[in-house]
């Protein structure tokens, strides 16, 4: 199995331990990844409120790089996969659209390029099986609750590899190294993230909703597959306790969780850098 | 609020409904998409009563409406609409509109914000997120936000002092040309 790797804006930065999760389980699991060289930002939410044509431009330019490796895409950031899928989306769809992206980058390209999210590729390509026969230390009592957010599910004929309103793959693929997934009603709220710096109130108020309805549902902390998710919900989690108390609650990447379940040292998973710690926790489960 | 008795002619309908590419005019007012917005309540018009404005032609309230600029584009609006209305382009076209047209808008902050973030693409194509916050935070005037968070992202390298820049900055540059001027085309 072999993916061209999509990284994105946050991966190298406010989210390199996502970055780094992810590579560590591809690579420990035999799924190969090659960078695409010299990609560009996907343009993100701020592209497609300000001009349609950048929107769509700035995702196919990735799309045709991924095309000259012969390879489908793999991402990690549900913002990325939302563009890059919307995008394909409109030129597969909108003979106009797939003319101006022409236009625009100055190369042809009518949607060739297959783009899948790392929890795609870990639950439906690589299997559920195969995972579960590599775990060597199961996350044992570790309840979590899986928390997907809104532009991994949506929306339903773009992104479309789980379902909308009640999506199961994280649960399962948690189940497989050996946690408890919890369950609970909030799995596709958004959390805001794009207004955290522009709504930082409403995006406490979100925060706090999310962090006690999982409390709530017993979770001890949530899994999260988003940059933006992940660091809404971790690193503005004094924001979110400021509208009601809510207990300290750790906010990991699916990939570290499972990284752990693989064996994988948590230096290498990137585990020290979220902002509420998860060695207490993780020790109280028996070092897992 | 317009008087919903006296029609308005439907040119502001026609021309949402063009830039949205999705049938505003097919809403019956279920208030489904308004029920499951995260951000419903800080907004001065609820999802709902967005789609009725622009039935009504009343363009001023819409496009100075703070809703537009408070959508966190989460589609869940998009994805449940039993008339197939896609309500978070129709949030795209109004924000695109107010600029365009220069409205007195409800809130800038979205504004500056995508200014900021789209300025640091087009310069090193990719996120720049200091220089994007810096350049935030001097539109807005918004100093003090989140200044007590960087410390903490410093130590644990989750913010680079230097852009990470794409080999393919160049072409970004020339894209963003590009794509302003087919902006510009009717």
């Amino acid at each position: 199995m072999k993916y061209a790797f999509f990284p994105g804006c946050s991966l190298e930065s406010t989210a390199w331990d996502f970055d780094r999760s992810t590579r560590a389980v591809c690579q420990a699991l035999g799924i190969e990844l090659a960078e695409i060289p010299d990609w560009v930002c996907c343009g993100s939410t701020p592209a497609h409120a300000v001009s349609p044509a950048l929107a769509v431009a700035l995702p196919v330019v990735n799309l045709q790089k991924a095309r000259e490796l012969s390879l489908p895409v793999m991402t990690a950031c549900a913002s990325c996969y939302a563009r890059l899928r919307t995008a394909n989306f409109k030129v597969r769809s909108d003979a106009g659209e797939c003319r101006r992206a022409e236009r625009i980058t100055g190369r042809p390209y009518a949607g060739e390029t297959e783009v899948h999210h790392v929890l795609d590729v870990l639950v439906n390509h690589y299997g559920l099986n195969q995972v579960r026969a590599k775990v060597a230390r199961p996350l044992a009592g570790l309840r979590v609750a899986s928390y997907y957010g809104c532009l991994l599910t949506r929306p339903p004929e773009v992104v479309a590899f789980d379902n909308p309103e009640h999506p199961t793959a994280m649960d399962e693929l948690l189940a497989a190294a050996g946690a408890e997934p919890v369950d609970w009603p909030y799995k596709t709220e958004c959390c805001g993230a794009s207004q955290s710096m522009t709504h930082a109130k409403a995006v406490g108020r979100l925060g706090h909703k999310l962090l006690s309805m999982a409390r709530q549902a017993g979770a001890e902390c949530l899994a999260v597959a988003c940059p933006l998710c992940q660091m809404n919900l971790d690193l503005r989690q004094a924001d979110a306790a400021a509208c009601g108390p809510i207990p300290s609650t750790p906010v990991l990447y699916v990939t570290q969780l499972l990284g752990l379940a693989l064996g994988i040292a948590p230096d290498d998973l990137g585990i020290g850098a979220l902002t509420v710690g998860a060695g207490e926790l993780l020790a109280a489960k028996g070092g897992v | 609020m317009p008087d919903p008795i006296s029609w308005q002619p439907a040119d502001f309908l026609a021309e949402v409904q063009d830039r949205a590419g999705t049938p505003v005019s097919a809403c019956f007012q279920c208030h489904k998409c308004t029920t499951g917005c995260p951000m419903g309540p800080e907004m001065d018009f609820l999802p709902s009563q967005v789609m009725r404005l622009v039935h009504l032609g009343a363009e001023a309230e819409a496009l100075g409406s703070r809703a537009i600029w408070l959508c966190a584009s989460c589609e869940a609006c998009t994805a449940r609409c039993p008339m197939e209305i896609d309500i978070a382009a129709v949030m795209d076209a109004l924000r695109i509109l107010a600029i365009e047209r220069k409205t007195a808008m409800g809130d800038t902050r979205g504004k500056h914000f995508n200014r900021s973030f789209l300025g640091s693409v087009r310069r090193h194509g990719r996120v720049f997120e200091a220089g994007m916050m810096a350049a935030y935070k001097l539109r807005t005037l918004d100093l003090l936000a989140d200044v007590g968070k960087v410390p903490g992202m410093l130590a644990k390298g989750k913010l680079s002092l230097l852009p990470h820049r794409s080999g393919s900055a160049k072409q970004v540059r020339e894209i963003f040309r590009r794509a302003e001027k087919e902006d510009r085309q009717p």
